[in-house]
């Protein structure tokens, strides 16, 4: 078991989760080493919470897990098993979400949503747990962290909510927090605050996070590699900087390309990618972004597996063309 | 505290009110429950006690040295005495049958809710089937089999009228299992029961209690009919649908044996009824 001993926090597998008959994460490999901030990117309907959603074992409903193997700290973990999960939930693994004022109980204080996890695993009694709320709360950088945490979550602005639910989720000192979209209902300065926290209290506790996004700006401020996701697939991946100087993957590219710079002529429209992604019923076969790609051709009709980019990093990329993606505009 | 008096207050007496404030209709259901506790300190005679020489005695007549002040049945007991034992038996076979169907009935919804798969299909069949049959008489028929009496009529109450739990909790479960917070505290690794009792239920009391309000005036309305067919509590015990029932034979030369029942059960239905609409006025923030 070599695998055991590796810095590896989570490795998914050939992941593949379906809904109904349609499979909408098909064989995703995603490895997060232990105190790496692992960035998902793309599009609605890409797939990324759904590869989160799974690795925490919440997938609800028509939506399954049909194949794929994950393993947290080198052991296989069985995310249907929900004794298995439970137990895994909140000490091992964590997840925020997207609403942070919707995410917290209006009716519980918000000291006692942060200690809920020591509580709910028996790590500490109640008295013992609030007093750690508090010194949690004033890690995450709440000012008057007693007085908070006798609120309640209507009380506090959505950037105090996010911190709230950071601390919840880190109180346990999890291996891996999922943040899933973390600062999309914030504004830009609360955003890069919470985002700096989030590092912040990587490098204290070295805590691996998986942050899931479609922002290339929270990407590139908080990032240390990035796996770029399409129609259910990983279509590339690599280290921050290497995918942001030389992305090999046309959709990379393009999704790069979309972002306005400050060079841009104004009134200029701004870059958009052609089409939408497909519904999952009807991906193409082969490469799935081959409807959408400007370099597409035959070739593309067979599935492109994931190579090394041939670039001085370990990065891998998914495109039969991937030398030519330079010259795209 | 002064937060929750004042809270208080704007519910009961708010200042845009239309009409009677509803604290009036509080203060009727607090009297009478204050009667029925204090049954044995505030009636004048025993509810059994017979007087056969003062039969059918109009209100305010003198018999034997005591007076009847609300007139005496065909037995020659006490009315005013009879309606106060009356009491108890209306307000706590309400009481007892809306904790049990209530209880019973959110649990089943919560789990319908919340497990979704064949639990649902199963628990909201039946609740559709129940709802389908007409209360009244589904519990006839019940009391029929079961036979009647007290502790009879609390369960025929509670096993008949659960489901109008059970759909209030259903749905509101539904709502609220898919809130944001009840996915953090699953991540968190919560268990179902935590989850359940700590997140979904302090959310979906407050519609809960409006049913509970609501359905405590239709129980008592319930056990007056079933008292009034001959289902309920059994003589010599008083109720107010018993003594409605019998004051019917008499209504043409008696007419205070049915009148007073009756005008209790009119102002304990009424005031629940209307303490119901208000509270689930005031806990819907549309109409607030």
């Amino acid at each position: 078991m070599i695998d055991g001993f590796s810095n590896t926090t989570l490795s998914i597998s050939n992941l593949k989760v379906a809904v109904g008959p349609h499979s909408v994460v098909d064989g995703v490999d995603i490895d997060i080493r232990k105190g790496e901030i692992v960035a998902l990117v793309g599009e609605s309907g890409s797939g990324k919470s759904l590869t989160a959603l799974s690795a925490m074992g919440l997938l609800s409903g028509r939506v399954g897990q049909s194949g794929g193997e994950i393993k947290l700290n080198g052991q296989t973990i069985n995310p249907q098993d929900e004794v298995e999960m439970g137990r895994l939930r909140g000490t091992r693994l964590s997840m925020i979400f997207q609403e942070p004022v919707a995410s917290l109980n209006p009716l519980l204080s918000v000291g006692e949503q942060v200690a809920e996890s020591l509580v709910v695993h028996g790590r500490a009694t109640k008295a013992q747990a609030m007093e750690r709320a508090v010194q949690m709360l004033a890690d995450v950088g709440i000012p008057e962290p007693e007085k908070r945490a006798k609120q309640f979550a209507w009380e506090l602005s959505g950037g105090m909510c996010q911190r709230v639910m950071i601390a919840s989720a880190l109180i346990a000192e999890p291996d891996l927090l999922i943040a899933d979209e973390p600062t999309t209902a914030l504004d830009v300065t609360v955003q890069a605050q919470i985002l700096d926290l989030m590092r912040r209290l990587r490098d204290k506790t070295g805590t691996s996070i998986l942050i899931i996004t479609h922002d290339m700006g929270v990407v590139a401020s908080i990032a240390d590699r990035v796996c770029v996701m399409y129609g259910g697939r990983v279509v590339e991946q690599a280290e921050v900087h290497q995918l942001f100087k030389a992305p090999k993957h046309p959709y990379t590219k393009l999704l790069l390309t979309t972002i306005p710079k400050l060079t841009d002529a104004p009134k200029q429209d701004l870059y958009s990618i052609k089409g939408m992604v497909p519904d999952i019923a009807d991906f193409p076969e082969g490469c799935r972004f081959r409807t959408r790609c400007p370099l597409a051709d035959k070739q593309c009709v067979k599935t492109p597996p994931l190579q090394p980019r041939k670039t001085f990093d370990d990065g891998l990329v998914a495109c039969w063309h991937s030398e030519l993606t330079e010259t795209l505009q | 505290m002064m937060k929750l008096l004042k809270t208080l207050r704007e519910a009961f007496f708010p200042k845009s009110a239309k009409g009677i404030p509803v604290g009036v209709f509080v203060a009727i259901v607090a009297v009478l429950v204050l009667v029925a506790i204090l049954a044995p300190l505030l009636a004048p005679v025993g509810p059994n006690t017979q007087n056969l020489m003062g039969r059918l005695k109009p209100p305010g007549t003198v018999a034997r040295g005591t007076m009847f002040i609300l007139g005496s049945d065909e037995l020659g007991r006490d009315l005013l005495s009879r309606l106060i034992y009356g009491a108890r038996v209306s307000l706590s076979v309400a009481f007892l049958s809306v904790v049990l169907s209530g209880c019973l009935g959110t649990v089943l919804g919560m789990a319908a809710g919340y497990k979704r798969g064949w639990v649902e299909t199963i628990i909201m069949r039946v609740v559709d089937i129940f709802l389908s049959i007409p209360a009244i008489l589904l519990a006839i028929i019940t009391v029929a089999v079961l036979g009647p009496g007290f502790i009879n009529v609390i369960l025929v109450l509670a096993l008949t009228r659960w489901p109008r739990y059970a759909r209030v909790a259903y749905g509101q479960t539904l709502a609220v299992a898919n809130m944001p917070y009840v996915r953090l505290s699953k991540a968190m690794g919560a268990s179902w029961i935590r989850i359940l009792g700590l997140h979904i239920l302090p959310n979906i009391i407050a519609a809960l209690s409006v049913v509970a309000t609501l359905e405590f005036g239709l129980m008592v309305l319930f056990e007056a009919g079933l008292s009034f067919l001959g289902l309920g509590v059994q003589p010599p015990m008083a109720s107010w649908g018993a003594m409605l029932s019998v004051g019917r034979n008499y209504v043409s030369n008696a007419w205070w044996i049915a009148t007073f029942p009756g005008i209790c059960l009119f102002l304990l239905v009424l005031s629940v009824n209307l303490i119901g609409d208000r509270l689930s006025e005031y806990l819907n923030p549309k109409s607030r």
